[in-house]
């Protein structure tokens, strides 16, 4: 049995143009122990899916309207915000795109991550601190015990998502979602935290749930991918498969827009981008969402749903494209 | 920090002067002579009047003046009244504290109702008590204080005739008394106290919104401390910062709302003391009242750089 089961996850917005269907119809699965990377351009409904997992969308506007979401067993669409309470942090922990802005600015950093403890475990204030300086210690930030009394805007963004990772950590989740934990950070510190991340989950033997847009994270880091556009999957695969035969059209455009560096300087090309934008998602018109703008769309592209279904084994995809083969 | 504080009292000096000088040449400048009773009166002879004038030294040139007010200032002699032949600190030192006790008892009232409905409007925004809520703060401070001052005095003491409408301060003692003190507090205090509510409110409410909806906010749920904790400790503790600073500088503009306030309940306060001496052109005490007003101004805005950087620990005093 998988950990976490989406099945059929659908979030709407209601805006005042219409409802806003970010999130519409996603299935995602994350085995024990396993690094899955969801991957898409920004608005596609990643960041959304993650949050609703938690209900920590802001409801209203927004609302799951359809799907479960079950989580070792047990649906986690029904609870209320008062019963998820028990699950947020101690079973599933999250870590935030914004280091600079997802901390507290008045609180000190222990006192951040001891108050998950406290909530969470029967611990004493004392053992709570104890706790903390040792999650600090554990993310790699020199001299836990005196920079536990310090607030966030004395360190640096690497060293907050530090702080945000030991935040998540701290109660052993079994689940960790991570939602562009280093899109905000420097080139070299992504990397660092990256590590971090792949070392904690080693340590702790939780799985992972990294949401990011770069395909250099995924190929680092994931074991399965899941490729997003407008809301909904549309091509799932291991991390090699992926890479080695992408099959969905917006996925092969997304690898092209990698730049190589393994190339010499004759056989270099212009990047490529894809041409367009993320459509908006108020009253889509039927058909593939990717059709106007997919080199290869096809009438019945405007016309009918591409299912998601499996090609090859653990490789799924939502295309017309593979229908004739 | 307490370098800082001394730091800024020192700056406070100039400015003070500054304010001084102004007010000096402005009442100096302005119609209106303290004598200008003795120089109808037929029974005191022209020289005497001179005599007079020359002792208080009111044909000085006014730089001459100025200096001789504020070295007497500085020595701790604020002059006395023409009117009363009380001096000027004692006067002043008799009315602060009935002045204090109303604009203090006012703004705690006004906490008390802006806080608890400013914090549970935010949470439920556009919710049905939002609504009332933000009506009542709309209307509350769309009519003036001297409007439902004279409103109340016609319900409750007119009308109904349960409170006083009159204040009287009389020095006394014992329970009975202090019960007097009270309910002739209420009138003015409500009326007070609900207009400073009313944008109170409004101003919570904003500065909830403001703070709900940002980053730490979702991670402090993401963390399952439950709705309560995350709107006290987390949401509330950052909206404060800019909550705690308006009403500090919003003071001095209290104090200058309850002289309206005074006039319509007869409150002995500083304000009318202010309102009868300037009706008297009894310019000692009009000056040192307003250079009163002008310290509080100075004292609370220190008071609320102080605040923010106690409430807000990026801000470092230097």
């Amino acid at each position: 049995m998988a950990l976490l089961d989406i099945k059929g996850l659908k979030t709407h917005f209601s805006t005042d143009a219409g409802v806003l269907q970010a999130v519409d119809g996603v299935d995602i699965s994350i085995n024990r122990g396993e690094t899955l990377c969801v991957v898409g351009e920004s608005g596609c409904g990643k960041t959304v899916t993650a949050m609703s997992i938690l209900k920590l969308i802001a409801m209203p506007p927004g609302k799951i309207v359809e799907g479960e979401i079950m989580f070792e067993g047990r649906d986690l669409v029904p609870l209320s915000s008062r019963e998820l309470d028990d699950i947020r942090a101690k079973e599933i922990g999250f870590i935030f795109q914004e280091p600079m802005t997802s901390l507290n600015p008045v609180l000190t950093i222990g006192e951040q991550i001891a108050e998950s403890l406290r909530r969470h475990e029967a611990v004493t204030k004392k053992q709570a601190l104890e706790r903390t300086i040792e999650m600090l210690k554990l993310v790699q930030i020199p001299n836990a015990a005196g920079r536990v009394h310090h607030y966030p805007h004395q360190f640096s963004g690497g060293m907050r998502q530090r702080v945000m990772i030991a935040m998540a950590l701290a109660c052993r989740p079994k689940l960790v979602i991570a939602d562009e934990p280093t899109t905000a950070l420097d080139v070299t510190i992504q990397a660092q935290i990256l590590d971090l991340l792949q070392d904690m989950k080693e340590r702790f033997g939780m799985a992972v749930m990294l949401i990011t847009h770069a395909m250099g994270v995924v190929a680092e880091t994931a074991q399965r991918v899941v490729v997003m556009y407008a809301g909904k999957v549309v091509e799932e695969a291991p991390v090699d498969e992926l890479f080695g035969n992408p099959r969905h059209p917006y996925t092969q455009g997304l690898i092209r827009s990698i730049p190589r560096i393994d190339l010499d300087a004759e056989h270099k090309t212009r990047l490529e981008a894809i041409g367009g934008s993320v459509p908006i998602l108020i009253n889509p018109p039927p058909g593939c969402r990717f059709a106007p703008r997919c080199k290869h769309a096809m009438s019945i592209c405007t016309e009918q749903e591409p299912r998601l279904r499996e090609i090859a084994p653990g490789h799924r995809m939502a295309c017309h494209l593979g229908d004739a083969s | 920090m307490s370098q800082y504080i001394l730091r800024r009292l020192m700056i406070a000096i100039p400015s003070l002067l500054g304010i001084s000088v102004v007010l000096f040449v402005v009442l100096a400048l302005a119609p209106g002579d303290p004598f200008s009773e003795l120089a109808t009166n037929p029974n005191v002879p022209p020289e005497v009047q001179a005599a007079l004038r020359a002792k208080f030294g009111l044909d000085d040139p006014i730089y001459l003046r100025y200096l001789h007010w504020i070295t007497a200032m500085a020595h701790g002699d604020w002059g006395f009244s023409f009117v009363s032949r009380v001096d000027v600190d004692t006067l002043i030192l008799q009315r602060l504290p009935t002045t204090l006790y109303v604009v203090g008892s006012s703004q705690l009232l006004a906490l008390l109702i802006a806080i608890p409905v400013g914090v549970y409007a935010a949470t439920r925004p556009y919710s049905l008590f939002d609504q009332l809520a933000n009506t009542f703060a709309f209307i509350g401070f769309s009519l003036p204080t001297f409007f439902t001052g004279i409103l109340f005095i016609l319900v409750f003491s007119v009308k109904l005739d349960w409170l006083p409408f009159v204040y009287t301060s009389v020095p006394g003692s014992g329970i009975p008394w202090l019960l007097e003190m009270i309910r002739q507090a209420i009138m003015p205090v409500m009326v007070l106290g609900l207009f400073q509510a009313a944008s109170m409110t409004r101003f919570v409410r904003s500065a909830m919104l403001d703070v709900i909806r940002l980053d730490y906010v979702t991670t402090a749920r993401a963390k399952g401390l439950g709705q309560a904790k995350v709107i006290v400790k987390h949401v509330m503790r950052n909206a404060m910062i800019p909550v705690v600073t308006l009403i500090a500088l919003q003071m001095p503009a209290v104090f200058g709302g309850a002289i309206v306030t005074e006039q319509i309940f007869r409150i002995p306060g500083i304000g009318s003391l202010l309102i009868s001496s300037i009706l008297a052109n009894d310019t000692p005490v009009v000056m040192a009242v307003t250079f009163v007003f002008a310290c509080l101004v100075v004292l609370f805005n220190l008071i609320a750089d102080v605040l923010y950087g106690w409430l807000d620990p990026r801000i470092s005093f230097r």
